[in-house]
């Protein structure tokens, strides 16, 4: 069982990846600290300042809808960002959150959580504490074949095992 | 089991006879598609770091189209490290600066009807036209794909998009797309799969089709996909792909659907989704008469050789508002031979548009395209979100070639049906 606990970072709906990584921001790219920076600067200058280690993102509806580019949640680990919540996903910023090993979880009631909660997720079982609010919400369990990738702390660690094993 | 085309591939990817929604299988593809900004310099980095070379050279292109004709020191980086990366790991398939990587794929007859490919990119779905399921993947993702061919995939419900009646002169395929984006928002068919079908889409041209499964990705949809017939082979074929099947690449006529969702072909009019989202599509009236700064067609949505012709048909004999920019950047260089030699090119010209160089540019804000502070634009691409086309502070309406041109007369958002 595994608990990332952290501070809540509470946002809405429809939160594109041109917000959360703007195309100047990496194009040129093999830096994704310095462009890091630039996450969400049009839409809260303050987050990518403020963000903690340890810290968890949340949203409503449609979180990381638009482009495929992986410096969107990549963007959000680098400033610290452990965990993903939200009510739902666009379906390809769902995949690169596992892939780079950023657990994303689908939670109800997502939008109930407000900023500067003290959360602690279990990723295992789904479950978030907001311990500041007290109350406790269910999100979907995440499923069997990618919990496998969450313990292996993304797709690369997971690839390097399974290709080792058939070496 | 009766199954649509969607189940169908998915089941022959994952070896299996029958696959039901919901269930997650793991396929082989038969083709992936990367470009230069999540390709080499990412999925191929990742791919040295395994230590593993490419799974199968004859299932994998690779296309540069994204940080090309510009002199912008990192974007030449990016190139240089493309060219010298597939080299060095021998790649077969490499289509360097012809073109944006969702119409030079199947240009470079490597598309055929019932293939499962991935693309390195969210606009890959357009593949879908031509009766494949081809979906967007990260460059993770994409790492795992050239290492092993598999990917695993949660088989979506398929949802019947049925566009019924004929499109009225004016209105196109984009008009058909955004309408959707409007009606059921960008999230609407979320992980779902959209099969566009129905008396309006068997009347259209394969790219136009191209147009309908490029915005799935705009609908949150996995796939959006055409079933093949007469049409898409004649096209495939002269794009020099071979064995094509259009007979066994359908739904089955008893396949069960999530829904079936309609548009009316006869009574849609023309649409523009106003600023910043695909979803704020309305009737072009609601919008007439807004002042712009500037009109772009361009992007794997919006500079095909038959946007390239809507947007001459407008503009025949007539001139853009003076001093008004109007830039068009083709969708690929052989499109844009075809529209120089048979006259469109010089049309748009002779009313005053520019010729960029294609690529994707204008569309993600890359180039002379690029909106300026505070500006106001109408494009033919396919996402108007703050800050991807432009600063914050520019704003970006999306239309169809026709509305765009229209617009370009005016210097405003005009009805092309004016000009028709």
């Amino acid at each position: 069982m595994s608990i990332i606990k952290g501070s809540a970072w509470a946002y809405g709906a429809n939160i594109d990846t041109d917000a959360l990584a703007p195309i100047g921001s990496y194009s040129g790219a093999d830096n994704i600290e310095a462009g890091a920076v630039h996450c969400l600067r049009d839409m809260d200058p303050g987050f990518a300042k403020g963000v903690k280690e340890g810290d968890i993102f949340v949203a409503t509806d449609n979180l990381g809808i638009g482009s495929s580019r992986e410096a969107a949640p990549l963007f959000l680990r680098t400033l610290g960002i452990r965990c993903v919540v939200a009510k739902s996903f666009a379906r390809i910023f769902y995949r690169n959150c596992f892939n780079i090993g950023l657990p994303a979880l689908v939670c109800p009631n997502a939008a109930e959580i407000a900023k500067g909660d003290t959360l602690a997720i279990d990723t295992s079982t789904g479950e978030i504490v907001d311990e500041t609010q007290g109350t406790t919400f269910r999100c979907q369990p995440i499923p069997d074949h990618l919990m496998s990738i969450v313990d292996e702390g993304g797709l690369m660690p997971y690839l390097e095992k399974k290709l080792a094993k058939s070496a | 089991m009766a199954q649509t085309l969607a189940e169908k591939i998915i089941a022959n990817a994952a070896g299996l006879d029958s696959v039901a929604p919901g269930e997650i299988v793991t396929c082989q593809v038969d083709l992936a598609m990367m470009h230069d900004s999540a390709g080499p310099r990412m999925a191929g980095r990742k791919l040295d770091e395994l230590g593993v070379p490419v799974w199968d050279l004859d299932k994998l292109v690779v296309i540069t189209d994204h940080y090309i004709n510009d002199d912008n020191p990192e974007h030449n980086g990016v190139q240089k490290h493309a060219y010298d990366w597939v080299m060095s790991h021998g790649i077969k398939n490499f289509i360097k600066e012809q073109g944006i990587c969702h119409i030079v794929l199947p240009e470079g007859g490597h598309v055929k009807p019932g293939m499962f490919i991935v693309g390195g990119d969210s606009h890959s779905v357009t593949g879908g036209a031509f009766g494949t399921i081809m979906v967007g993947i990260g460059a993770t993702e994409m790492t795992g794909v050239l290492a092993t061919g598999e990917i695993w995939v949660r088989v979506p419900e398929t949802v019947k998009v049925d566009i019924t009646g004929n499109l009225k002169p004016g209105v196109s395929a984009k008009d058909v797309i955004l309408k959707l984006c409007g009606d059921h928002g960008i999230m609407g068919f979320n992980y779902q799969a959209l099969e566009y079908g129905g008396e309006a889409v068997s009347a259209m041209s394969v790219e136009e089709r191209m147009t309908l499964a490029n915005m799935a990705a705009e609908l949150g949809a996995k796939a959006g996909y055409c079933e093949p017939d007469e049409k898409t082979e004649a096209v495939l074929t002269k794009w020099g792909a071979t064995g094509i099947d259009i007979q066994t690449w359908r739904s089955d006529p008893d396949a069960s659907y999530a829904k079936t969702v309609t548009v009316s072909g006869d009574a849609l009019s023309p649409q523009v989704a106003a600023p910043s989202s695909p979803e704020n599509a309305a009737p072009v009236e609601a919008h007439q008469g807004t002042k712009l700064d500037q009109a772009y067609l361009g992007a794997c949505t919006g500079a095909k050789l038959d946007d390239l012709r809507m947007a001459a048909q407008v503009l025949k004999g007539r001139k853009v508002q003076s001093g008004f920019k109007f830039m068009i950047s083709p969708s690929s260089l052989s499109m844009q031979e075809e529209a120089r030699a048979d006259g469109t090119l010089q049309i748009l010209e002779d009313a005053g548009g520019v010729i960029l160089p294609m690529g994707c540019s204008g569309c993600i804000g890359i180039g002379p395209a690029r909106l300026e502070e505070n500006a106001v634009g109408i494009s033919s691409t396919n996402r108007n979100f703050v800050g991807r086309a432009g600063p914050k502070s520019s704003k970006l309406f999306l239309a169809s070639p026709y509305t765009v041109a229209a617009s370009a007369i005016k210097g405003a958002i005009a009805d092309p049906r004016e000009f028709l």
